[in-house]
């Protein structure tokens, strides 16, 4: 070192302390790790599956299933193949899914509504049904729904019956089922032709409004055109539908559609244990916006109705949907619960009997858990899309 | 603030024989707490007045009964002709002819400053969309911010925002203008931009009822100046009055309070 | 002064007839929906409340003795060692109630600020009472406590160990989680993205099938896992991955400012993290924590799929009982009542916490 040199902390192992090589190390050494760890299992894995004389791969897929399956949206008979099975519990797990957003979305809104509203009473019992839905577990709740309500149901010939077309006993809710009529095509054509004046007419509407200031209130006309030109078709045409009525035949009901069981039960937990999040959901983006921007429109004059609609919710629905995608999402996974009262959806069918049948664990465990992951990741991005797309515009 | 010095640039009164609010007796509790008691006030119309006092005396309070953002329990409000009842075409017709800027702006944050003005004038005085355009843009020009029209709230200074807010109550064309304490959330290096802009609109003779601090402002625009405490009018006089000869006790503590520092 | 004393304000008592006016029917909509409530409360309440009081059976010991009508809570009471042990064996439960005793009694210095070394007593809590609970409860024949096997564990005291077990496993694996999703080294981020994404992408019920059949193919052939054990592995990664997203929530909360303090005081990353930013940043999430906890344990029900008999599992196997065949409206009214109280109860514990802490934060 020549007398110049005077920089202390050198020395001949200065790299040690090189913070980038340390980063660089850090993360190879953590990589390395993982690799290792991921190198055990696959090892132990392979070595036990051939212990066991397991097969691996996807080639189960083509096999034929050889067992019935209790609900089917499309066309299935027990020599298809693993692979349509895997399409019909996915389908199945919409289906519980899509059905079960609808009913707690409303039912949601309405409660999480109900929690702000003026009238004391309906705020109790709004506050009710949160609390108590919301502590008890959702498989307590299927569960609850399945065997103390549903499977207690008397037996076809005892039915409870709803105005003589709605049908629930023992093996499920039955309701008739619509088969297109004469005046089928031309009532859809009247509503189509119907829906098309509306959305015309509301822009009309709205253009007038920006030249004239003259508001004109669509609501009235639209109800009037949505309604009565299917009416007037009807009466021309004659009915869309005739309806298959569930009829008792013997020891069962033949026609119309049933609604099994586990589905309706499945659908009923969910749907209101779902609803009490999104009511708190609701009620927090509502509260979110500022006391000060409701004030501020009441000073220009807006009345209650323009305030809700023109300053509360634009903002509140900014607070409300992320939070409200991810109770669909929940909704989604949990109604892989479905599987412990026998509903056929992709766990229960796929991770569950096909898993028993074929003893693909690793196999048919990866594709269930592959189906959620996907249908989240898509979720999550547009989430993220809409959330740019949405946040307010900040300095 | 050294007041005594820049004291003669007073704007003319535009001041005139026409009541525009009439206060008789009101008086205001929450739960147990007195806010407003026996307030007694006449605004004649192009009148400029100054509110002013401590924190908790009622003075926001006041100001917000007149559009009825509070409602009074007792007493007489009547404001350009029309009494203050329960009645909501009554309540709907004054908001209409009063206009309000608030501490904390609140502009809508999802609308841009074109649609904060023209909101009102569509929705609830149904005016054509080109026409309310129209109008905020010339209100915009006149408080000196139309280039930003088309931006976001969060986008604009403290400042910039609450000149649109007097830009958006304008656009309703009022005959009153209610400021409850317009500079308070500013930066310092603001306020001016904003009191400029106030100074403006009381010299085009707009009636005026303001919540401040700002005793230079008060001393160039006001007609009277009112002192409250405790929810009463403590004393009420014209500027050069008030600030050199106070009469009450409570008035010359707080003004000595504000003054030196 | 001139302030006029003698003026009061116009309402003051509390007028029941003006209250209901004001809050009830103060419309039409408003009266209408307070009608619809009156009627569904006068038609649903009633005879909820006879069935489960007024024409309730309470005493009795077998099905016999069961009034029709109301609820049969006999079968409850005839059940309520079940449910609370499972299967543990009847002259041993005094070791279970011996454990929970001392969690809650060597805890509650915890709860006194005054409590001399409350920080030392802590740390020895946190890392003794697990070792105390689970030499009690699984005996191991250390100092003549005979073994249970966990094969015969359940009840409440199951699901409380497994919610506990996983929650405590899961933090400080959270913790590590969250603080590599904000690591500047990308290697060590993307992996802990892609960790956390995973579990919060499926639901709880497969993770459960997959540590009951992938995880036995796994490990070496001659290494045999326990079940809970297996049970226990699934909800802790489950678990971390939530509690990673909380944790990451505190860390995002804390000023840039602490950050650079600790770079300007010259603290290394592990000082800087461990003794400035965790700190503040878990007692901010202390009632995003307790949320998981409570979502946690109403998961430990979904351990009925592989088999495990918690509380859920006890009542529901008691319910298909050929003996109580006929009684399933009561076990799950039951369970639950219970479940509700243990929600319902860390819920109003977290939002009490929650506005301690945000007027500590305002001062």
């Amino acid at each position: 070192m020549t007398p110049g040199e005077t920089l202390r902390g050198g020395g001949p192992r200065r790299w040690l302390y090189d913070p980038k090589i340390r980063a660089l190390a850090a993360q190879i050494l953590t990589v390395l790790a993982i690799a290792l760890f991921a190198g055990w299992i696959v090892h132990n894995t392979v070595h036990n599956l051939t212990v066991r004389g397991i097969a691996s791969g996807f080639g189960f897929l083509k096999n034929p299933a050889g067992f019935g399956i209790l609900q089917t949206l499309i066309d299935y008979r027990e020599t298809d193949s693993f692979a349509r099975v895997f399409v019909i519990g996915l389908l199945n797990t919409l289906l519980v899914a899509a059905l079960g957003i609808v009913f707690a979305t409303v039912l949601g809104f309405l409660v999480g509504i109900g929690r702000l509203a003026e009238n004391a009473l309906i705020r109790g019992l709004s506050a009710l049904y949160v609390e108590t839905f919301r502590n008890v577990p959702p498989l307590l709740q299927i569960f609850f729904w399945y065997f103390a309500v549903l499977r207690a149901m008397p037996s076809p010939r005892q039915s409870h019956e709803f105005l003589g077309a709605f049908f629930l006993n023992i093996r499920g809710l039955y309701v008739p089922r619509p088969i297109p009529a004469e005046g089928f095509a031309p009532i859809v054509l009247a509503l189509g032709i119907a829906l098309a004046a509306v959305i015309i007419l509301r822009r009309w509407a709205r253009r007038r409004q920006e030249h004239t200031g003259e508001p004109f209130s669509t609501g009235r006309v639209a109800l009037l055109l949505l309604f009565g030109l299917p009416l007037a078709a009807r009466l021309i045409f004659g009915a869309p539908f005739t309806w298959e009525l569930p009829q008792l035949q013997g020891f069962n009901f033949r026609g119309g559609w049933v609604l099994l069981p586990e589905l309706v039960a499945l659908t009923v937990a969910l749907s209101l244990y779902t609803a009490a999040f999104i009511a708190e959901t609701v009620r927090a983006g509502i509260q979110s916006v500022p006391r000060g921007q409701i004030e501020a429109a009441i000073a220009l004059g807006l009345t209650p109705r323009q305030r809700l609609r023109l300053i509360v919710l634009p903002q509140a629905m900014r607070v409300i949907i992320p939070p409200l995608t991810s109770q669909y999402l929940n909704l989604t996974k949990n109604s892989s619960l479905g599987a412990a009262i026998g509903y056929p959806d992709l766990v229960g069918l796929f991770a569950g009997t096909v898993l028993n049948q074929t003893g693909q664990a690793i196999e048919t465990i990866a594709m269930t858990m592959a189906v959620y992951l996907l249908i989240s990741l898509t979720i999550s991005l547009v989430m993220n899309w809409y959330n740019r797309r949405m946040a307010l515009v900040e300095r | 603030m050294e007041l005594m010095e820049e004291t003669l640039t007073r704007l003319e009164s535009h001041k005139t024989q026409e009541v525009m609010i009439l206060m008789e007796r009101v008086n205001k509790w929450y739960q147990d707490f007195h806010v407003l008691k026996d307030i007694d006030l006449t605004v004649m119309a192009g009148e400029r007045i100054v509110i002013c006092g401590p924190s908790g005396s009622g003075k926001s309070t006041l100001i917000r009964c007149i559009n009825r953002l509070e409602a009074h329990q007792r007493g007489r409000i009547v404001v350009d002709g029309i009494e203050l009842t329960e009645d909501v075409k009554a309540i709907d017709a004054i908001r209409r002819e009063v206009g309000m800027v608030f501490q904390h702006f609140n502009l809508f944050p999802h609308l841009t400053v074109l649609e904060n003005c023209t909101l009102a004038p569509i929705w609830v005085k149904k005016m054509p969309k080109k026409e309310a355009e129209a109008l905020a843009l010339q209100y915009l020009q006149r408080v000196r911010i139309a280039d930003q029209a088309h931006k976001y709230p969060g986008q604009l200074s403290g400042g910039q925002q609450q000149r649109v807010a007097i830009a958006r109550a304008l656009c309703m064309k009022p005959k009153i203008m209610l400021f409850d304490e317009p500079t308070s959330a500013l930066d310092p290096e603001m306020v001016k931009e904003v009191l400029d802009t106030m100074i403006e609109l009381a010299a085009e003779g707009m009636t005026m009822l303001c919540v401040t601090h700002e005793m230079g402002f008060a001393r160039t625009v006001a007609d009277r100046v009112i002192f409250m405490d405790r929810g009463e009018i403590v004393e009420q006089a014209p500027p050069e009055e008030f600030f050199l000869h106070p009469k009450e006790e409570r008035t010359r503590r707080f003004l000595g309070q504000i003054l030196h520092h | 002064m001139s302030s006029s004393p003698s003026l009061r304000p116009p309402v003051v008592r509390i007028d029941v007839l003006r209250w209901l006016r004001e809050n009830l029917f103060s419309g039409p909509v408003n009266t209408a929906l307070t009608l619809l409530a009156i009627y569904l409360l006068w038609r649903f309440v009633p005879p909820v409340l006879d069935w489960l009081f007024f024409d309730a059976t309470w005493q009795g010991s077998s099905r016999a003795d069961c009034h029709p009508g109301g609820a049969c809570w006999i079968f409850i009471g005839q059940r309520f060692g079940q449910f609370l042990y499972g299967f543990y064996p009847i002259e041993q439960r005094w070791r279970v109630d011996l454990a929970a005793l001392s969690i809650i009694v060597l805890a509650a210095p915890l709860f006194f600020s005054r409590f001399p070394q409350r920080r030392r007593w802590a740390l020895g809590y946190f890392l003794l009472t697990p070792l105390l609970v689970w030499w009690l409860l699984y005996g191991a024949g250390i100092l003549g406590l005979a073994t249970v096997p966990t094969d015969q564990w359940g009840g409440l005291m199951l699901t409380l160990v497994i919610a506990s077990v996983g929650i405590a496993g899961a933090l400080p694996l959270g913790i590590l989680l969250a603080l590599g999703r904000r690591s500047q080294l990308p290697a060590i981020r993307i992996v802990c993205i892609t960790f956390i994404e995973f579990w919060r992408g499926v639901p709880l019920i497969t993770v459960l099938f997959m540590s009951s059949v992938m995880l036995p193919l796994f490990l070496p052939e001659q290494m045999s896992i326990d079940k809970l054990v297996r049970a226990l592995i699934a909800v802790i990664l489950f678990e971390a991955a939530y509690l990673a997203e909380v944790v990451r929530g505190g860390l995002q909360a804390i000023p840039k400012g602490q950050y650079e303090a600790t770079h300007a005081l010259g603290l290394s990353y592990w000082q800087s993290m461990g003794l400035v930013i965790l700190p503040q940043a878990l007692r901010l999430v202390i009632p995003g924590i307790v949320n998981t906890f409570i979502a946690l344990f109403k998961d430990t029900s979904l351990v009925i799929i592989i088999g495990l008999a918690d509380f859920f599992t006890a009542v529901h196997r008691a319910t298909v009982d050929p003996e109580w065949l006929g009684f399933s409206t009561e076990g799950y009214v039951f369970a639950a009542f219970v479940y509700f109280l243990f929600c319902f109860g860390m819920s109003r514990y977290s939002i009490a916490l929650e506005k301690r802490l945000a007027r500590s934060e305002k001062r």
